[in-house]
């Protein structure tokens, strides 16, 4: 080749097409990824090329393997850019929805809002590192990182539709549960670590509150994938497309699923953990500044995990209602998003409507509600099964 | 909605031996609105002792009014509670007109109530906000504030502030009402009596709300006297007293009202309780409108007095939003008082805080110590 025209240089292959790439099917966000490369590495071979020219390092740079490097790179940044977008427009609409319900506007900071979100992380970015002198210093450092490492993790692991995934594994819901499960370990260490009254009982309250929900939680699940025969999350959007959304045949388990998912969550009317009338801000009453913004954000990320899982098992993922698969093709991503949106809606109207519940009494509706709602669930769904309806 | 079933609160004493640990809440603590703090002896979850401590806001209130003119301090009275400025005023007012032996005009008399009435339902509904938040919901608390801002503007429009209000004067009140008054005051209180419902059906309609209050902070009627409790706290106790209409001043023996008693002696019977005298001051408050409107325009409503008081002794109480609030003035004949004594309802009502915190949880002790509705500017005076 001349490789003497920028044109040479960048070129748009087809992703599927290169050696190395890492997935079965068509993947979007590294699509986008790859050809972001194309441009981007081509611009800086073709700039080489004309200072130094034949010198092998820009073939180098457009070879499928260096291209499928950085594209790798950049779709983990492309993912998570959009995990990180739609965690600060479910905060916006929080704040929004949250403020009409209250009789008030919200924020109002620019674009309807939503810049009160980017001036609240410049604000804590902005703050000093206070660490208390009295804590243990690694394990309160460490802890607060895994809290928001898996929480962010997760929020990134969610499939927005066939072809927007990192990894398209076949464990799937048991993943995202598994993972989800640790962070109240680390809150009751955390809690532990900061050396402090109400820090100890918040943490203590964190266990309290995952022994509660956990259960119910996963029996559900486990009727779920039952109901699917999978638990991978793409084959489980598609037995709802066969059949029917699953939220009608269990009804009992959505609307369960919802409060449990809300305590996942930590939000009104389950934040026991943080609950501010009693323990000052619960398990985060030593975190300052930046490290209290990224447990905020890690916070709604997990809010959006917990409505997305909601999404998944129920309300049929990134599926439109009564459309062919055709028209289910066209923007997935969008639809998939909208309702999670409408579920997250639905968190925020309980939390303008509810007060907190006390300790004892989140045990107790998780183990005398909860638990016979969702084995009832179960038995709808083994009759169902039995009965060769699905 | 009243027979669901109550989660049983008072936990029996823990099989496993713990250590017990003192949480102090406060001062600066989101349960204690004002400036306090409650040592609570936790074991795991549940409070097995208490002990409240107070006076961080003591500003020598009672010793300032021996170096000022009797009219000097009727500005102060108002800052006693800024919730509660008008009953703390008349209550003074009404304690040097005693001193003085003069009896104000009938007129200046129903102003005063209607202007009571109107604080109560101001310092209810900032109670009422205030429980919002101490169990975890916002939308309580702005509620409650929006409505409490009608009430603000008839402060308004009836003295020019909105909380420190200065309107009665020895001898009666700042200034006359007109007709615009009345009309505004009289819609604003038909709108509330609706308006209110919303906030009251959130909070009833909810078992969250109602089986968080349910059973807790339960006092019996005669630890509820034993320890002088006194007011809304103790009506929901099942003691059936009020000095409106037991001891009644200023012309409440010439208004209809009832006196809401509950006998459950717990958090959600106080909380009815409250909720109850809200429709009940309304009620004053347009029978009130009523009497002003028959006495006539051109009444007198303010007399002129003397700015020496004649030495003697004198004592006077009133039905405050919190309890019962007195003041016992000494005066040796000069313009100044001797001795201003005040005897405030919660300074009272917060030494019941260990019987009333002991043996719940420590997510209900934000809740159990909102219905006594703590007032630190009068407690520490």
């Amino acid at each position: 080749m001349a490789y003497s025209s920028i044109l040479d240089w960048i070129q748009f292959n087809d992703v599927m097409s290169n050696p190395f790439y890492p997935y079965q099917t068509y993947n979007l966000p590294f699509d986008i990824g790859y050809k972001l490369w194309e441009i981007i590495g081509g611009l800086i071979a073709w700039i080489i090329n004309l200072i130094f020219p034949d010198n092998g390092v820009s073939t180098w740079l457009i070879s499928p393997e260096v291209s499928n490097m950085f594209a790798l790179v950049l779709f983990m940044v492309i993912i998570f850019a959009v995990a990180f977008i739609v965690t600060l427009i479910s905060l916006w609409m929080e704040r929004k929805v949250l403020g009409r319900i209250m009789d008030r506007r919200g924020t109002m900071v620019g674009m309807k809002g939503f810049m009160q979100c980017i001036a609240d992380g410049l604000k804590t970015f902005m703050k000093e590192n206070v660490i208390p002198r009295k804590v243990d210093k690694m394990t309160y450092m460490w802890t607060v990182s895994l809290i928001i490492g898996t929480s962010v993790l997760i929020a990134c692991m969610i499939p927005l539709s066939p072809r927007w995934f990192v990894v398209d594994y076949g464990t799937g819901l048991l993943i995202i549960m598994a993972l989800f499960a640790l962070a109240p370990f680390f809150i009751l260490v955390s809690g532990w670590a900061q050396n402090n009254k109400y820090s100890l009982i918040g943490g203590m309250r964190a266990a309290e509150l995952m022994i509660s929900y956990e259960v119910p939680m996963l029996i559900m699940i486990a009727t779920t994938c039952l109901l699917a025969g999978s638990f991978n999350i793409n084959d489980i959007v598609n037995a709802q497309f066969d059949t029917v959304w699953f939220f009608i045949p269990q009804i009992l388990g959505f609307i369960t699923f919802i409060f449990c998912a809300t305590a996942e969550a930590e939000r009104v009317p389950f934040d026991i953990a943080e609950a501010e009338a009693e323990l000052v801000e619960g398990w985060q009453t030593e975190y300052a500044g930046m490290k209290w913004g990224l447990i905020m954000l890690a916070d709604y990320m997990r809010g959006y995990v917990s409505c997305a899982m909601v999404v998944i098992m129920y309300l049929g993922g990134w599926l439109i209602p009564f459309a062919s698969a055709e028209i289910n093709g066209w923007v997935p991503e969008i639809v998939f998003l909208l309702k999670v949106w409408f579920v997250f809606f639905i968190m925020i109207v309980l939390r303008g409507a509810l007060a907190r519940v006390r300790t004892d009494q989140i045990v107790n509706i998780g183990w005398k509600i909860f638990m016979p709602l969702s084995i009832v669930n179960l038995a709808v769904v083994l009759l169902l099964k039995m009965g060769g309806i699905f | 909605m009243m027979s669901r079933d109550v989660i049983d609160i008072k936990a029996e004493a823990s099989a496993i031996n713990t250590d017990k640990m003192w949480v102090i809440m406060g001062p600066q603590h989101p349960f204690s609105h004002g400036l306090w703090t409650l040592k609570a002896q936790l074991d795991g979850e549940i409070v097995t002792d208490a002990e409240p401590i107070i006076g961080y806001l003591h500003r020598g209130w009672e010793k300032e009014c021996e170096n000022r003119t009797y009219p000097k301090i009727i500005p102060m009275a108002d800052r006693l509670c800024y919730a509660a400025s008008m009953t703390y005023t008349h209550l003074y007012c009404m304690t040097v007109e005693k001193a003085l032996g003069i009896d104000i005009p009938d007129k200046a008399k129903y102003m005063r109530i209607m202007a009571d009435e109107i604080c109560r339902i101001q310092s209810h509904l900032m109670w009422l906000a205030a429980v919002g938040t101490d169990l975890g919901n916002l939308t309580v608390f702005l509620w409650a504030m929006r409505e409490r801002e009608f009430f603000m503007d008839i402060n308004v429009r009836l003295c020019g502030a909105r909380m420190t209000t200065n309107f009665p004067r020895i001898g009666g009140v700042r200034n006359d009402i007109d007709e615009e008054f009345m009309m505004y005051t009289s819609r604003c209180v038909e709108r509330f009596e609706k308006a209110v419902w919303d906030i009251i059906s959130l909070i009833d309609d909810s078992s969250i709300f109602v089986s968080r209050m349910k059973g807790t902070g339960y006092l019996t009627r005669e630890t509820c006297v034993n320890l002088g409790i006194t007011g809304p706290a103790m009506r929901g106790n099942g003691v059936d007293f009020d000095i409106r209409r037991d001891d009644p001043y200023d012309n409440y023996d010439k208004v209809d009202f009832e006196v809401p008693v509950l006998n459950d002696g717990d958090s959600y019977s106080r909380y009815m309780v409250r909720i109850e005298e809200l429709f009940q001051s309304c009620k004053i408050i347009k029978q009130t409108l009523q009497k002003i409107k028959a006495i006539g325009k051109n009444a007198p409503y303010r007399l002129k007095v003397p700015s020496k008081v004649p030495a003697g002794r004198a004592f006077a109480r009133l039905e405050d939003p919190r309890g019962e609030s007195m003041m016992y003035l000494v005066s040796d004949g000069t313009d100044k008082p001797y001795r201003l004594k005040v005897r405030s309802p919660i300074f009272v009502n917060v030494s019941a805080s260990k019987p009333l915190v002991q043996g719940s949880r420590i997510a209900d002790v934000p809740a159990i110590m909102a219905m006594i509705d703590m007032c630190l500017g009068e407690t520490d005076r």
